[in-house]
């Protein structure tokens, strides 16, 4: 999209800011931790149990984990498909966002593998793959962290591209043409992988189908988790963006993120709607009357008010934005953790509350998450805009 | 723009009919049935004692260490199925109701574990149709615990290099084939066969070929009509149906025995899974890019052409 008088530029500022150096501590915290878990096993930090084989780690840092980095999938919709050139600006941030979203997914998924040393056999065994749900997830979870560091690699080259080597100006140089001629096919696997993984986590819920809460239940579930991931993805762009221009003093995209509030509104009420629709047709909605209902129902109204927030004129505040994007996302990622932790239900001799260590991991990955993203964003040219005035965060 | 739009909504309503097309017929798919050699037990819970000899001989047959958390460390006293216990004899007490069940794998015809398994590190062996485990495959994921509705696969949370832990039928004690032995059941040689079945001195529980042991569950419920639960065995069809059997004069959903219809656990899944995927082999993932593919390089063309009247526009 060459048509923007604007152009990609790398922050700038001091790295070591407090904020930062707060978040490494998170992070190295969750990382000794992983340690730990590493040498005595999962049972060693976690509260996993026989009853309740997954937890958190699965819940929030992989299913929730991987929605996060699904900003870049539905700025991608918006921009290449339906073809609303003005969002451009939003994309190389939600694709970085993506990236981490789902590097760290990665790397929450190997901390709650027992066996993690056998993930390689999974690609390369090929014939021995089953029509499992979860291998079609970690296929394309695995190709789509590849094609989401393609997708940014622009970024990098165009660093290289201003550095003072030759050699690697040339490189890049190369890697630009490489990438811009390979366009078109990168960025629709780029919007097929998550669409085949995201629906396919979906589906993965349906096998425990006997243990679970008839209201997370329903052959459904592969088109709501599509949709609960482009929710999220909005969700996440409107933080990202807000937080982006508040933590690097740069001018706010209100007007464009207030007509992407508009349809991340419309698809929430759908989402609602089909929800309890779903359940009515299903004669689930006698359920409602119970601990499962609130959680369902929470599900349901949350992204309606959020939607209520989106659809009214008050979207074009950024604080308004903010809460409903807050909102829209709690509702969203509900459902996930609902999916696959409270919905299952092993029998009443098992419970399950994540351990601390475990959740020192979980939030170790999230602080890990924040952390790079500063990172990157003040040393490549991630954020679209004019040099901004210099300011640390 | 609209031209766009009318191309996109148009093609991307040939891709969902596709996949629909392909869901439909999926879930219409016809239901695995046991292999004719399939080897299982049958556990009559009314000739049951609870003397627990087949949870002693099923851990020294597969060399599990003692579960003694409940004592102190002074006896192997499990409470329940975990990586050191394979099987074990639990008692069900309700007001004048009382029963023994054993538990240990179902050995389903068509098992959620090994659905779930993306590299069959569980897989039903062809002839006998146990479900067995080779951890060289394994990921260590757990998927096939969430997925069993027995509550089965468990997995050894205590060790840095774990292992799922589940009965494979003491597939491990076989050396030579099996031979028609007395009563009319497939047998293999003493001390070859499922530890647990050799050792029970009331043979409560029993092993053999999953028909002979159907059998001899009716003629159970024929000779003696009203003292098992509905006449009815467990496992013939529940859950697509077990190679494991059961007889009780309790409700089965008492005894840890869930109602499952006679839905095999990993359909639903499957009629997705196969409609979108495997029905026509990847005709809806290759379509789906294609027609993205399509859209983009019209979108970035147009855009490419026009981009001084589009700007003009906005």
């Amino acid at each position: 999209m060459s048509s923007h008088a604007q152009v990609h530029v790398a922050m700038g500022g001091r790295l070591m800011t407090r904020p930062f150096m707060v978040l490494l501590a998170i992070a190295g915290v969750g990382a000794v931790t992983a340690a730990v878990r590493f040498l005595y096993g999962i049972g060693a930090v976690s509260n996993l149990s026989n009853g309740y084989p997954w937890g958190v780690w699965i819940a929030i840092d992989v299913v929730v984990g991987t929605a996060i980095g699904c900003g870049g999938y539905a700025v991608g919709i918006l921009v290449y498909i339906l073809n609303k050139g003005q969002y451009h600006p939003l994309v190389r941030p939600a694709v970085l966002t993506s990236l981490l979203g789902y590097g760290l997914a990665v790397i929450a998924v190997i901390i709650d593998l027992g066996r993690f040393w056998s993930l390689w056999k999974v690609p390369v065994y090929v014939w021995r793959w089953s029509h499992s749900p979860q291998l079609e997830v970690a296929l394309c979870v695995a190709a789509y962290t590849l094609v989401l560091m393609i997708e940014l690699s622009p970024a990098l080259f165009e660093k290289l591209r201003a550095g003072t080597s030759t050699g690697l100006r040339r490189l890049a140089e190369r890697g630009l043409t490489l990438v811009e001629k390979n366009f078109v096919w990168i960025l629709a696997l780029g919007l097929l992988l998550p669409t085949m993984h995201q629906s396919s986590l979906g589906t993965m819920m349906l096998l425990p189908g006997p243990r679970m809460h008839p209201l997370w239940l329903t052959p459904w579930l592969p088109l709501l988790f599509v949709v609960n991931c482009i929710l999220i993805g909005f969700a996440v762009v409107v933080l990202e963006a807000t937080f982006s221009a508040a933590a690097f003093g740069r001018p706010r995209e209100t007007v464009m993120l207030a007509s992407l509030s508009r349809i991340a509104g419309w698809i929430a009420v759908g989402w609602s709607v089909f929800r309890v629709g779903e359940a009515a047709l299903a004669g689930k909605l006698g359920y409602l009357n119970s601990g499962y209902g609130l959680a369902f129902m929470a599900e349901v109204l949350l992204p309606l008010a959020a939607a209520a927030i989106l659809l009214s004129e008050r979207r074009r505040q950024a604080m308004w934005q903010v809460r409903g994007a807050i909102l829209l996302f709690v509702g969203a990622a509900l459902h996930r953790v609902d999916t696959y932790l409270v919905a299952f239900r092993p029998g009443q001799a098992f419970s399950y509350f994540p351990a601390v260590p475990e959740l020192l991991i979980t939030f170790g990955i999230i602080a890990a998450e924040v952390a790079i993203y500063i990172a990157v964003v003040k040393t490549f040219p991630i954020l679209e805009g004019p040099v901004p005035a210099k300011k640390t965060f | 723009m609209a031209i766009d739009r009318r191309a996109l909504i148009k093609s991307l309503a040939v891709g969902g009919t596709a996949v629909a097309a392909g869901v439909a017929p999926a879930s219409a798919a016809v239901r695995k049935t046991a292999p004719p050699g399939a080897m299982g037990m049958l556990y009559d819970a009314t000739l049951c004692i609870g003397c627990k000899t087949c949870v002693v001989a099923c851990k020294q047959a597969n060399d599990m260490p003692a579960e003694s958390a409940a004592n102190g460390g002074l006896w192997d006293a499990p409470t329940d199925l975990d990586s050191k216990t394979k099987n074990i004899i639990k008692l069900y007490h309700e007001g004048e109701q009382e029963s023994f069940v054993k538990q240990q794998c179902m050995h389903c015809v068509d098992p959620g574990c090994a659905s779930a398994c993306m590299l069959h590190s569980l897989h039903k062996d062809e002839v006998t149709g146990v479900v067995m485990y080779d951890p060289t495959y394994c990921v260590g994921c757990r998927y096939c615990m969430m997925a069993c509705p027995f509550n089965i696969p468990k997995f050894e949370f205590e060790k840095a290099a774990p292992k799922i832990v589940k009965c494979e039928l003491c597939r491990q004690r076989i050396k030579d084939a099996a031979v028609m032995g007395p009563g009319g059941f497939t047998h293999y040689l003493k001390g070859q066969g499922p530890a647990c079945c050799e050792v029970c001195p009331r043979e409560a529980v029993i092993y053999g070929r999953r028909d002979e042991l159907l059998g001899e569950a009716k003629r159970r419920i024929a000779a003696w009509p009203g003292k098992y639960y509905k006449d009815r065995v467990y496992g013939e069809f529940d859950g697509g149906g077990t190679q494991v059997l059961y007889l009780a004069h309790v409700p089965f959903d008492r005894i840890g025995l869930p109602d499952l219809g006679t839905q095999p656990v990993p359909e639903t899944a499957y009629a997705v899974q196969e409609g979108i995927y495997y029905k026509v082999p990847f005709l809806a993932p290759v379509g789906l890019f294609a027609v993205l593919g399509a859209v983009i390089y019209r979108n970035r063309r147009a855009d490419s052409v026009g981009a001084a009247e589009k700007e003009g526009k906005r």
